[in-house]
């Protein structure tokens, strides 16, 4: 299946003047590069890698990178933009200057909205939205089930038409296999990904954090493990009967690494995806009680969390997704069990793991890199490359800033991260999408070449 | 001290001052004029989002006694069911300028919350199923006054531990006292990881002979609708404590209200092992005494609210006021 440009999903472009990025060390470990260039964008492409500092601008505004990162910018499979109907958390436009600025060069848009997004109407309005208010390019998935409710399957021809990138009734699973193996029969005329949120709510129900020794000690009912291992155990058995095509969502625990690389192994046409707060934080933050650590699937234990880096580093977990879920204030400033479920991530992905995991040496910035836009290929389109004659998706990055999550406001509407207050090194000073610049970071001077 | 939210938090030390402080306020409670002055002229609000009737009144009573004013508050028919936010509600409260605030609430860390929210002390008189400290430190003084000293003893801990803020708290209260914990209950009722409290499991009582105390805790009915156990009838027959289980030696204790006949036979609730009634009136003093911890204790933090000056000059217990 050939992928597609991801420039081709809705966003507010515009014409860019085009850009050299001068004395980067420009990294895209997948096509074998990593090495000091100036690189030439030009009509929305890298038009050529030269050595520092013998590009000449001409036309083109010269951005001085030298000691910076050049990567391919971010692909986010999961975000939740909150449009329609929850404007008060997140919109189109938000969202994606949240993207922007946590380096990321597109996103896809989860449907669970108010009404959820189950019609071709409501793809097209999103997509007319996108055009004026989207920084980034935004691709809007469909629900699996008219209603999210579980029972009866959306007119998925008609949503494919109309632009749907996928299917998904994130936030919920399809508790019925019977309903779930009917999509997976569909997808074969209409194709798109179904993108699963893997949880058993016969065994999860009224759960609101990791079953272990900490819901123990705090008395909140816990969501096991086995609630997700065992869902994508079923549905990994059901797409290798109808040869259907899966995304896992945010997978948490051990048992469901486990269980993806058998579907794998088994030659299931499975993804996974993992968000950092999964890969960084475990279920001890919730001995705080506060709100902000609470999102499904749950922090797990740290035997959890050490089984997704490994997931991760051997490609089991194919990508890195935020899972980025804004709330108001008020619906987190209340006592754990009532609050919204739920954390943004944007903004911090890159950063959080970057300081977390590449600075104490526990992850290869390589792979690090790779696995961040990995979320484009799940989803049949172009991973980024900085190899000339891609389309310019650039990430640039300093290395050496740092600074304090959320100190100086969000791009999001929403304040809910579990990483706020912390201090992050490595910051995303630039994101370029198909050669336009969609973000710079403010106290980044631009412009003038030194 | 400035609150109290959780065992968790307290030290041995900081348990055996509030024991003491108890002691002296059961020696209060033996005069005639049961009231001293120590919290004259200060608010104590006690906000309460579940039902209860021992820990409300008893709270009540404790700061009566030590002549504060005291307001009340119930969720049935208050703002809270008008759907105002419990930020709001304490928002509106601290208006008052109350010097603490005792809630109860069916939501774990709600206490904790609330501390962001007002300058009063935090008294925390249960938080969902987390727990309920002035409950495990009454149950403490109780088994203090009667065994001197709990270091050494055995203590099970019987029921649905799953759903008891009071077993959780009390594990901890235990502990920190010297006492070997064990909790005993169906497998279903007894939540994965709780050893990691301190305290060792057993699925059945075949061993509670070994205790020293023998603390059931309240069997919810609800329960059995749940799947959380086939009957109650079966409940009992495994877990009730009745006088084939409970030796002349052993001590029995329970946080009320009992379920007669299901977590315990009525033979034992009047017997002489049953502290039951004990453990009530010890609710009062002890009460009196974490109030004066928070309030007019020495080692209270300087808070915007201290008034040294106020707490000099206050009598010392025992005046009559």
């Amino acid at each position: 299946m050939s992928a597609v440009a991801i420039s081709s999903l809705s966003w507010r472009r515009a014409d860019g003047a085009g850009l050299v990025l001068r004395g980067a060390r420009v990294l895209d470990p997948r096509a074998g590069i990593d090495a000091p260039h100036d690189v030439v964008i030009r009509d929305g492409e890298i038009a050529e890698l030269v050595a520092p500092g013998s590009a000449d601008p001409g036309e083109l505004e010269p951005v001085d990178a030298e000691g910076l990162l050049a990567l391919p910018a971010f692909f986010d499979p999961h975000a939740h933009l909150r449009a329609p109907g929850h404007e008060h958390k997140e919109d189109l436009e938000t969202g994606t200057r949240a993207a922007a600025a946590g380096g990321y060069c597109g996103v896809l848009a989860m449907p669970n909205t108010d009404p959820p997004v189950d019609g071709a109407a409501a793809i097209h309005a999103l997509r007319r939205r996108a055009d004026r208010e989207a920084s980034v390019p935004v691709g809007f998935l469909a629900a699996i089930t008219r209603g999210m409710s579980g029972e009866e399957l959306t007119e998925m021809a008609d949503l494919r038409e109309a632009g749907a990138v996928g299917f998904t009734d994130d936030g919920w699973p399809v508790p019925s296999a019977r309903v779930l193996r009917r999509a997976m029969q569909y997808q074969r005329l209409v194709g798109g990904v179904l993108a699963l949120h893997e949880e058993d709510p016969e065994l999860s129900r009224r759960g609101v954090m990791h079953e272990g020794e900490v819901s123990a000690a705090l008395g909140l009912a816990g969501i096991p493990s086995v609630s997700e291992s065992t869902m994508i155990a079923r549905d990994a058995a059901l797409a290798a009967y109808e040869d259907a095509r899966v995304h896992v969502l945010h997978v948490s625990a051990r048992e469901s690494v486990e269980a993806v690389a058998r579907a794998k192994q088994a030659g299931v046409r499975v993804t996974a995806e993992v968000t950092p707060h999964h890969l960084l934080l475990t279920d001890e933050e919730v001995r705080s009680l506060d709100a902000r650590f609470k999102m499904n699937p749950p922090l797990r234990a740290e035997d959890d969390r050490a089984a997704l880096l490994d997931g991760l580093r051997s490609g089991t977990i194919d990508c890195v997704a935020t899972d980025h879920a804004p709330h108001a204030t008020e619906e987190k400033e209340v006592p754990f069990e009532e609050a919204a479920m739920g954390v943004t991530g944007l903004e911090t992905a890159f950063s959080a793991l970057y300081t977390d995991l590449v600075v104490p040496g526990v992850l290869e910035l390589e792979l690090l890199v790779e696995r961040m836009s990995a979320g484009a290929a799940a989803f049949e389109y172009d991973v980024p490359s900085l190899r000339p004659g891609n389309e310019a998706n650039v990430t640039l990055v300093d290395p050496e800033a740092e600074w304090d999550a959320g100190a100086e406001g969000w791009e999001s509407r929403s304040k809910n991260s579990c990483f706020a207050g912390r201090r992050l090194r490595g910051r995303v000073l630039m994101t370029v999408v198909a050669g336009q610049v969609a973000y710079r970071q403010r106290s980044f001077a631009m412009g003038v070449a030194a | 001290m400035k609150h109290l939210l959780a065992v968790e938090h307290l030290e041995r030390a900081d348990i055996e001052r509030i024991m003491e402080r108890a002691e002296s306020f059961a020696e209060v409670g033996r005069r005639d004029i049961k009231k001293v002055p120590t919290l004259r002229g200060r608010t104590i609000v006690n906000l309460f989002f579940e039902a209860s009737t021992r820990t409300s009144s008893s709270f009540e009573l404790a700061a009566k006694r030590l002549s504060a004013d005291v307001v009340s508050i119930r969720s049935a028919g208050s703002s809270v069911d008008k759907g105002e936010s419990l930020k709001d509600t304490v928002a509106t409260l601290s208006a008052y300028d109350p010097a603490a605030i005792v809630i109860r609430s069916p939501h774990a860390g709600a206490a904790e919350l609330v501390t962001h929210w007002t300058e009063a002390s935090v008294i925390n008189a249960g938080d969902g199923k987390h727990e309920h400290p002035s409950q495990a430190l009454l149950d403490t003084y109780t088994l203090r006054r009667r065994l001197g000293s709990l270091e050494g003893k055995r203590i099970w801990i019987v029921g649905d531990v799953m759903h008891s803020r009071v077993a959780r708290s009390n594990i901890l209260a235990f502990r920190a006292m010297g006492a070997e914990v064990t909790v005993s209950g169906p497998p279903t009722l007894v939540p994965r990881g709780i050893e990691a409290l301190g305290c060792t499991v057993s699925y059945t009582l075949d061993a509670v002979g070994e205790a020293d105390v023998v603390y059931a805790l309240r069997m919810q009915r609800e329960r059995m609708g749940e799947s959380f156990v086939p009957s109650i009838r079966e409940y009992a027959v495994n877990y009730q404590i009745d006088a084939r289980r409970l030796t002349p030696r052993q001590l029995l204790m329970h946080p009320g209200p009992v379920n007669r006949g299901v977590e315990l036979a009525a033979d034992v609730i009047d017997s002489p092992n049953s502290l039951i009634a004990e453990q009530v009136q010890s609710g009062l003093v002890v009460r009196m005494a974490i109030l004066y911890e928070l309030l007019a204790g020495g080692e209270r933090a300087g808070g915007p609210r201290a008034r040294p000056e106020e707490l000099a000059e206050a009598p010392p217990i025992g005046e009559p006021a």
